[in-house]
């Protein structure tokens, strides 16, 4: 079981101008897993906006998902497949109460093996509002067998926005 | 002008820098499918809503209790 949490270069606090993408680059192969912690508003006009992400510059057909979105006392599930990114859920949109933030961990193990890459994904969103939340559990895949090296993230619509922040660990086994 | 902060993992290096054309080309294209596959989910979802409205309906008018109904 993994135990230990190294940060992997800076977090990425997006200024004032907003950012189309983060992306981390030449990560290195050292570690057993990989931990990235996302905190993300977009300023598309909507109340939220999916985040996405891709490794290694991988934008072709190789990613596939199962989720289960939790809105209030509403749940839902979905999936796809052969899709060109992997939604990771939901980050706050422009329209959301001010200074509200979508935060999410992403987990991705054995990042350097040459099987399929697995990845799970939790998110939840800051709503402001008295009795309701917004939750995303999140299965991914990669079906790539190289070694995970770049993970740039993107959102569906939108720049992120000032002060979304972004944070890469690696984590080594015990 | 969208912009890029990379961080370079291996340097410790951050920067920030313009789309390239390809990234802007694929942005867009991401873009576009995700205003179809939101514009889809929001379909699926108001015929799933309109589906079970109906179907708890024609359950209260066979006699069904809005409990009996919810308890299903």
């Amino acid at each position: 079981m993994a135990n230990t949490y190294i940060q992997i270069g800076s977090t990425v606090t997006v200024g004032s101008g907003g950012a189309a993408t983060i992306d981390f680059t030449s990560i290195p192969a050292t570690y057993t897993d990989l931990v990235v912690k996302i905190s993300g508003r977009t300023t598309e006009a909507a109340n939220f906006t999916t985040l996405s992400l891709t490794f290694n510059g991988n934008t072709s057909a190789n990613y596939s998902r199962k989720m289960i979105q939790g809105y209030n006392s509403s749940v839902a599930s979905s999936g796809g497949s052969s899709e060109t990114s992997l939604n990771l859920g939901y980050i706050n949109g422009n329209n959301s109460t001010a200074s509200t933030f979508g935060n999410m961990e992403v987990y991705v193990p054995n990042y350097t093996s040459a099987n399929n890459k697995s990845v799970s994904i939790d998110a939840a969103q800051e709503i402001n509002q008295a009795t309701q939340a917004v939750l995303w559990l999140n299965a991914g895949l990669w079906a790539q067998t190289t070694a995970i090296n770049q993970i740039t993230l993107t959102p569906a619509g939108g720049n992120l926005a000032q002060y979304s922040t972004a944070t890469l660990y690696g984590i080594l086994k015990s | 002008m969208a912009t890029a902060i990379e961080v370079n993992c291996a340097t410790g290096e951050v920067t920030e820098r313009e789309l390239t054309a390809a990234e802007i080309a694929q942005r867009e294209a991401d873009a576009a499918a995700y205003a179809i596959a939101k514009a889809a989910e929001e379909a699926a979802a108001a015929a799933a809503a309109t589906a079970k409205a109906s179907a708890q309906a024609k359950l209260a008018a066979l006699g069904l209790t809005a409990a009996e109904i919810a308890a299903l």
